[in-house]
């Protein structure tokens, strides 16, 4: 039950937010804005990469193998060049980024199941898109290689070959933003709970409201959740839009129930709204605070977790970091929630590592709190 | 009324025991923070419906000694009994028996004048049919009738002031905790606040205040003057002038008062000096020596027109008298 104390705290709550813009824009348009930067934008799918071709066979082979490249969709053909200097140019003019050098003899090798080399120069420069590329032109490579082998084999009647095909589960065309998503709804979630709180705190402390409020008969539970309870829900609603709209947007499956999502977002946010009163008992100002929040909750969100950087091509050193990131464990709920549509129990070790956050955070919270407070 | 009300409400009345009853009990009172000592041993009590000045220089223990007696600090040592509540013991209990304003005019801006009112009255408790009259009173008092929906960070600091003020007693406190509350506010509203806190006081109220405005402090029954984070100096206006009787102060008006205050050093018959804006007070030694001889002394020897009359001692000069020989005694 909520005694009427704790409601006159979380009216006098909510109506500060609703009249503070600059708030409610950060709890209400930055979700939004980010969603719609990072699902279009944050995409870590290549297209249209430009491509030439120094093709020294011109059989049919060698142009089955370029319109192989060419419908995929994935590369554009720029230019068809005959020598390696003119490679050279294209490449530093950033006029193409991947140049395929196809070997004299390379049709006729190819037909009697010989082994073959064709060679792909990408630039480098950067080298997330490059990796990609390089797997993009390997697959396509193989498929076509797979292909003669078996003809090959055929022609010469040996036993089966073996090819693989590829399925991919969940995200069957491994659209960045369905990944993104989940990232999105605990970085937004993080930003919410753990930002405004301290700011909202720590200002009651710089402009005084906080020690005549001290002097009234009002202790510190009362207080804090008076003033958490309107942070809880708006970054519960913002977490609830963030999904609908991607599903409108993104085509986002939400496969799992919402009543899970919703259980899993609220125990997140019961960390993040600790950490936030955490941090307001160490920082006097705003300024301060809000360094705070974005070293300790913003960065290792964006960073640490799982959002952008996958955890297991970290240092070993980041990784055993990542441990005490508690988005790290939201994401994966989140990500089996929304994507895959497990039931929660499936995850009661990232839960418990979430309740643990929150349990420790929350005690130490209030222990500073209630020091602070008389 | 009846005469029980009186008792409760510290009016004494016709045949009763003479003085209000205590409504602030202050003995022995310290606080220590680490090696410093903020408060040291500091008593005194506050009568109900009487308004009692706390003055003292920044850092003299003022705060610390407010924020004991609200219960925010605990004491090291020495009790205070507030409304019959000890301090020490029972911090949270002393809370809703007081009200408290702070220099800061502890509103939130981004709510309104009603909202404020609403949210001190919901964290003290006053609720329903209590609180529309307790806000109707504070609205009829701070003058803000057709202004219950404007934004509190868009009145005037007199205003705000006010209205601080009406939040801090939506409760009917005994007690009213007054923390330099005319700071950065215009002359007029000062006196038209100094006019509630007097009604305060009437309908049985103890405030204890504290200003540097030493010519409000006037205004107070009695006013204890901390030095240090000692009691330097305790009892009504007349009583902290009396160490001036016997001891005329001449005020000389003057466009270079600090070549003033070199000459009148030099003169046998004052005994100290002290500059006030343009002006210099001289306190004489004995009363015989008058404005006139000053003014005899003083002519021809500084430039531009001089001008000395005979001042009835302010508390300022009673502030200075103290500090000044509190340092010669240190």
């Amino acid at each position: 039950m909520i005694g009427a104390k704790t409601r006159a705290v979380a009216v006098k709550e909510l109506r500060q937010i609703l009249r503070d813009r600059r708030t409610l824009m950060i709890l209400l348009f930055v979700p939004a804005f980010f969603l719609l930067v990072y699902g279009y934008a944050l995409n870590f799918d290549i297209r249209n990469v430009r491509l030439a071709v120094q093709d020294n066979d011109r059989s049919s082979v060698s142009r089955e193998l370029i319109s192989a490249f060419v419908n995929s969709g994935y590369f554009d053909l720029v230019a068809d060049v005959s020598s390696p200097a003119e490679v050279d140019g294209l490449i530093n003019r950033n006029e193409a980024r991947a140049v395929l050098v196809i070997p004299a003899r390379f049709g006729a090798d190819a037909r009697l199941g010989r082994a073959t080399t064709v060679q792909l120069i990408v630039n480098g420069d950067n080298a997330n898109s490059a990796t990609t590329v390089v797997g993009y032109a390997l697959s396509l490579v193989s498929a076509l290689s797979t292909r003669y082998e078996i003809e090959a084999r055929l022609a010469s009647a040996a036993g089966p070959a073996l090819s693989i095909e590829p399925r991919i589960w969940y995200n069957p065309e491994l659209r960045s933003a369905l990944f993104l998503v989940p990232g999105l709804i605990a970085y937004i979630a993080m930003l919410t709970a753990v930002v405004s709180t301290s700011l909202s705190v720590v200002r009651e402390k710089e402009v005084g409201t906080m020690e005549q409020v001290r002097m009234a008969p009002l202790g510190p539970v009362p207080y804090v959740f008076g003033k958490t309870l309107p942070y809880f829900f708006i970054s519960l609603a913002s977490a609830t839009g963030i999904v609908l709209v991607a599903m409108a947007l993104f085509d986002l499956p939400m496969r799992g129930s919402w009543l899970a999502l919703i259980a899993a977002v609220s125990l997140f946010l019961v960390g993040a709204l600790a950490f936030g009163l955490l941090i307001s008992t160490i920082a006097e100002t705003q300024q301060v605070a809000f360094q705070v929040a974005l070293l300790t909750s913003y960065l290792p969100t964006l960073m640490l977790s799982g959002f952008i950087f996958p955890i297991s091509s970290m240092p070993t050193f980041l990784q055993l970091v990542t441990y005490i990131v508690p988005a790290r464990y939201f994401l994966v709920v989140l990500r089996g929630i929304v994507l895959k549509g497990v039931p929660l129990g499936t995850f009661w070790a990232e839960l418990g590592a979430l309740a643990v956050f929150a349990f420790v955070t929350l005690g130490l919270a209030s222990f500073r709190l209630r020091r602070q407070w008389a | 009324m009846s005469a029980h009300e009186d008792v409760d409400r510290g009016v004494p009345g016709p045949g009763r025991v003479p003085g209000p009853p205590i409504a602030i009990d202050v003995r022995n009172l310290s606080r220590r923070f680490g090696d410093f000592v903020a408060v040291d041993g500091v008593s005194f009590d506050v009568r109900a419906g009487e308004v009692f000045g706390f003055l003292g220089s920044n850092g003299a223990g003022k705060s610390t000694t407010i924020r004991m007696l609200c219960g925010l600090l605990r004491p090291t040592s020495g009790t205070a009994i507030v409304d019959g509540v000890d301090v020490g013991r029972d911090p949270e209990r002393v809370k809703p028996r007081i009200g408290y304003m702070s220099q800061k005019f502890s509103l939130y801006e981004r709510l309104t004048v009603d909202q404020n009112i609403a949210f001190y009255g919901g964290v003290y408790g006053v609720r329903g049919a209590r609180l529309s009259t307790r806000r109707d009173f504070v609205l009829d008092m701070a003058g803000l009738r057709g202004k219950e929906r404007t934004l509190t960070g868009e009145l005037s600091g007199g205003w705000r002031q006010r209205l601080a003020l009406g939040c801090a007693i939506l409760h009917e406190p005994s007690i009213v905790f007054l923390d330099e509350p005319t700071g950065g506010v215009d002359p007029l509203s000062r006196r038209r606040f100094w006019k509630l806190i007097d009604e305060l006081s009437r309908s049985g109220v103890g405030v204890l205040v504290t200003t540097h405005y030493l010519d409000e402090a006037e205004h107070c029954h009695r006013i204890a003057i901390i030095q240090a984070g000692k009691l330097a100096a305790l009892g009504t206006v007349a009583e902290l002038k009396a160490p001036f009787a016997g001891r005329p102060i001449v005020e000389v008006r003057t466009s270079r008062p600090v070549e003033a205050m070199r000459l009148l050093d030099a003169m046998p018959q004052v005994e100290k000096t002290s500059i006030f804006g343009t002006s210099v007070h001289a306190v004489l030694r004995t009363a015989d020596a008058g404005a006139d001889t000053i003014d005899a002394a003083l002519t021809g020897r500084i430039e531009g027109p001089i001008e000395t009359s005979l001042v009835e001692p302010s508390l300022e000069d009673v502030f200075l008298d103290l500090a000044m020989r509190s340092a010669s005694a240190s």
